[in-house]
């Protein structure tokens, strides 16, 4: 096991390797560069301002510079926030973007997995189908459109929470992890309901009824094992869900994670702190991708580690 | 799993009630700062901030006009090349050391230093050396025109006369920053830890879009008069959430209105909506570079007139816009000036209109097919399709639009490859120069149209060193004719601009610099 999880960490490098190799040169391809604006800066203090960032120099030898500073775990200083650097805004905005995406995670799972299993234990009955109707409706409305409704309804009409910002509350959490949630829950619960009802037809499981268990023992101790199973694996895709999720959600919340600062940064043509949200995410992607396959592991013992 | 408990809890116990014992303002202010540094910022979001913690030797008043700042008096000598600014005794830094000319001195030589990299370096390029300084040509910054006669006393000495200069010092490249922290901390000066101000406020803290607070200066002469202890303020890009937030009481002060919203919202909140003029003018600019406007005055005025800009402000943008006749939008000591044709009846302006168009060798068998270029957004896109609309319908040319994302679009601009292309001009100082020295032939890229006219040239020169203040400004006035007259570009609309002020704030004074300190604000 530690072997397969060594190989592959391994494996992974090339991979970031090839994400950051092609996020550099694609963001430089995009037109416009970081210090243009509105007012055009005078041909002299533009080149003292490349002199100052290394812009003057070719491509390649940009990226040789960039490549052995990152080895060296420097992300380099952020072109539009000058204040920063890349590291700093990442170390500020990350546990924000943590939390608000676990307990996006957490909710999706505890109101997901119940939904989904009483949907199954009622199979076409009203309450499967009010359960599957309003899943459906999560998954279809788009987070930009629920997120503001949320605000409008709970912050504007009835003041109960506020609008927009994080001061590290719960009040402040609720409205951006409720609307970052809510398209997951629906997963959750869809997914549940189908591997449910696959489970629940699988020859050992009518083995068990027919041993004359009960039935909370038999979903307790044999459904919900095998069931859960293909909402592990989902959990890797429904982080990056989450973490693309968190961008549109931070932004329409006001909320100080990185998500912002990856629109931001590509809109800005901030280079490197464009980068450096790319790698830092790849890099997170990756791991949790790996830690689901352990889980996957530990809990299905069909699965062999080689 | 057992970790899930642990977490929920974590998230319930992490609230912290903020307990409000002093008085807080909170004000949206739209974009994220890019840096505090003065020498290094450009947005205005960054100068509202700047304006409240630094101070220079003169400062705007509530109304945004001139008063004296650091510097109590100053005398200007009779070439008006050298200005001699007397310091206040009493002008402190937040620890209490006093603010001394060397201070200033340290400032302008870092502004200029081309390490610094300043986007604004040329604000003050009229000072004697400074240009040469900000280019790398020499290297002694002892040649700069800024010297200490003593700790109260500053000189500095221009290149040659410069009436608009006091305005200049206004901004915030001529603030001073504390010689000692710099020098000390680097660039880590601005850390709420290290940092000291010599303005009614100060940085405690800033967390990175949530917010920036400043607290007010003890040491600040003023400080007993100021009413408001504490000042957040909260960066709001998105308009719309803005808007929600100033609605649910969670700002006392917003950055602006979302345009779609203005019409609701001066019904619903009259008593909280200042809509104001601004020093700035949206405008088309015509590329005079290549064909059809190249050497082609007759068609870039049969353009112009062809546009009902009343529809264009009223009916398509909404925002209380002033439909722009003329290029200089209000601004002190100066008379606004207009096309000639702007007392025409809409008829015979048309009729002109398609006269021009005729005569400048176009015709329905041979219409004029171009292109608009903008950047993308929903307000340059509703006023592209009326503005094409109005072109067809008038004078049957054949406009298409193509827009394109902020960066992009300001590469294509840079490099010219546009026919037609959107663009907006905002003052730095309140001053009718600002807005003309842009065309002069030798400005380079600012000068969007590539617009060249010895007679405009020689008008603005002559500005730029008559102390006669009836004199500049003739010269202005008649520099702008010469500019309507050759129509270069195709003003639209003077801005306006507009925030929801909650009635509980006191102190707000309307201006056209929309520059408001915290300084001179309360709350009820």
């Amino acid at each position: 096991m530690f072997r397969y999880i060594l190989k592959r960490s391994l494996g992974a490098l090339p991979t970031l390797l090839v994400i950051m190799t092609l996020a550099f040169f694609l963001i430089r391809l995009a037109p416009g560069g970081p210090f243009d604006s509105e007012r055009p800066v005078l041909p002299e203090i533009a080149a003292n301002l490349e002199r100052a960032y290394h812009l003057d120099q070719p491509l390649p030898v940009q990226y040789g510079y960039y490549l052995l500073n990152i080895l060296q775990g420097d992300f380099g200083p952020s072109f539009k926030y000058k204040d920063h650097t890349v590291s700093e805004l990442i170390a500020e905005g990350f546990p924000v973007s943590l939390q608000l995406g676990l307990s996006a995670m957490l909710l999706a799972l505890l109101v997901g997995i119940p939904a989904g299993m009483l949907a199954a234990l009622r199979q076409n009955q009203p309450l499967d189908h009010a359960v599957m109707a309003l899943a459906m409706t999560g998954i279809t409305i788009p987070n930009f459109v629920m997120a503001p409704l949320l605000a409008l309804v709970f912050g504007v009409f009835l003041h109960w929470l506020p609008v927009a910002g994080w001061d590290g509350g719960w009040k402040s959490a609720v409205l951006p992890v409720v609307a970052l949630a809510l398209p997951q829950i629906a997963y959750a619960a869809r997914m549940m309901r189908a591997s449910m009802l696959e489970t629940l037809g699988s020859p050992h499981i009518r083995t068990a009824f027919a041993k004359g268990l009960p039935l909370r023992l038999v979903l307790w101790r044999h459904v919900l094992k095998g069931a859960l199973l293909p909402l592990v694996s989902w959990l890797g895709p429904a982080t990056a869900a989450i973490i693309t999720g968190s961008v549109v959600i931070e932004q329409i919340f006001s909320i100080p994670g990185i998500g912002r600062h990856f629109v931001q940064g590509a809109l800005n043509r901030d280079y490197t702190l464009v980068m450096g949200v790319v790698v830092f995410y790849g890099g997170l992607i990756i791991v949790m991708n790996l830690l689901v396959d352990v889980v996957y592991g530990l809990l299905d013992p069909r699965v062999r580690y080689e | 799993m057992r970790i899930l408990p642990l977490l929920l809890l974590s998230l319930c116990f992490a609230h912290s009630p903020l307990v409000l014992a002093e008085t807080v303002l909170k004000r949206g202010n739209g974009a994220e700062p890019e840096t505090l540094d003065i020498h290094k910022s450009s947005g205005v979001s960054e100068a509202n901030i700047q304006r409240d913690m630094l101070e220079g030797l003169v400062t705007e008043g509530a109304d945004g006009k001139l008063q004296p700042g650091v510097a109590e008096k100053w005398d200007i000598s009779a070439d008006g090349k050298v200005y001699t600014f007397h310091l206040r005794s009493d002008s402190k830094w937040s620890d209490g050391s006093p603010v001394t000319a060397d201070d200033f001195v340290y400032a302008y030589r870092r502004a200029l230093a081309p390490a610094t990299a300043s986007d604004y370096a040329f604000i003050l390029w009229p000072i004697d050396g400074a240009e040469a300084f900000s280019k790398g040509e020499q290297q002694d910054p002892a040649q700069i025109g800024v010297k200490a006669v003593n700790p109260q006393t500053l000189e500095i000495r221009l290149k040659a006369p410069t009436p608009y200069f006091l305005g200049l010092l206004m901004h915030h490249m001529a603030y001073p920053v504390p010689q000692k922290v710099v020098e000390k901390a680097g660039k880590d000066w601005l850390k709420p830890e290290n940092i000291l101000c010599n303005g009614a406020y100060c940085l405690s803290e800033w967390v990175p879009q949530s917010h920036v607070k400043l607290v007010k200066n003890p040491h600040y002469r003023d400080a007993r008069d100021i009413s408001i202890d504490t000042v957040h303020y909260i960066p709001t890009e998105d308009q719309n959430t803005e808007l929600k937030r100033y609605r649910a009481g969670e700002l006392d002060i917003t950055y602006d209105v979302p345009a779609d919203q203005i019409k609701s919202v001066r019904e619903e909140m009259a008593e909280s909506f200042r809509s104001t003029p601004y020093i700035g003018t949206y405008y088309y600019a015509l590329n005079l570079q290549n064909p059809p406007f190249k050497d082609n005055p007759k068609l870039r005025r049969a353009l112009s007139l062809a546009l009902d800009r009343d529809i264009l402000t009223g009916k398509i943008t909404q925002s209380d816009e002033i439909p722009a006749w003329g290029w200089v939008p209000a601004v002190s000591d100066y008379t606004q000036q207009s096309m000639e044709e702007k007392a025409l009846d809409k008829t015979a302006r048309t009729a002109l209109a398609k006269q021009l168009y005729t005569e400048s060798g176009y015709s329905d068998d041979k219409p004029l097919e171009l292109e608009i270029l903008y950047n993308t957004s929903d307000n340059n896109k509703k006023l592209a399709i009326a503005v094409a609309a109005m072109w067809k319908q008038t004078l049957g040319v054949k406009a298409s639009l193509r827009n394109e994302e902020w960066k992009v679009y300001l590469s294509s601009r840079k490099q010219k490859q546009f026919q037609v292309v959107r663009s907006g001009w905002i003052g730095d100082y309140d001053d009718a120069y600002n807005f003309l020295s842009i065309f002069k032939s030798d400005v380079g890229e600012m000068n969007t149209s590539g617009y060249q006219s010895t007679e405009f040239d020689r008008l603005v020169k002559e500005s730029e060193t008559q102390t006669d203040p009836k004199l500049r400004r003739e010269a202005m006035e008649q520099a702008e004719r010469v500019l309507l007259a050759d129509m270069p570009v195709i003003p639209i609309y003077h801005y306006t601009t507009q925030h929801l002020v909650s009635p509980r704030v006191t102190g707000w004074q309307d201006n056209v610099m929309d520059v408001h300190k915290t300084r001179y604000l309360g709350l009820k």
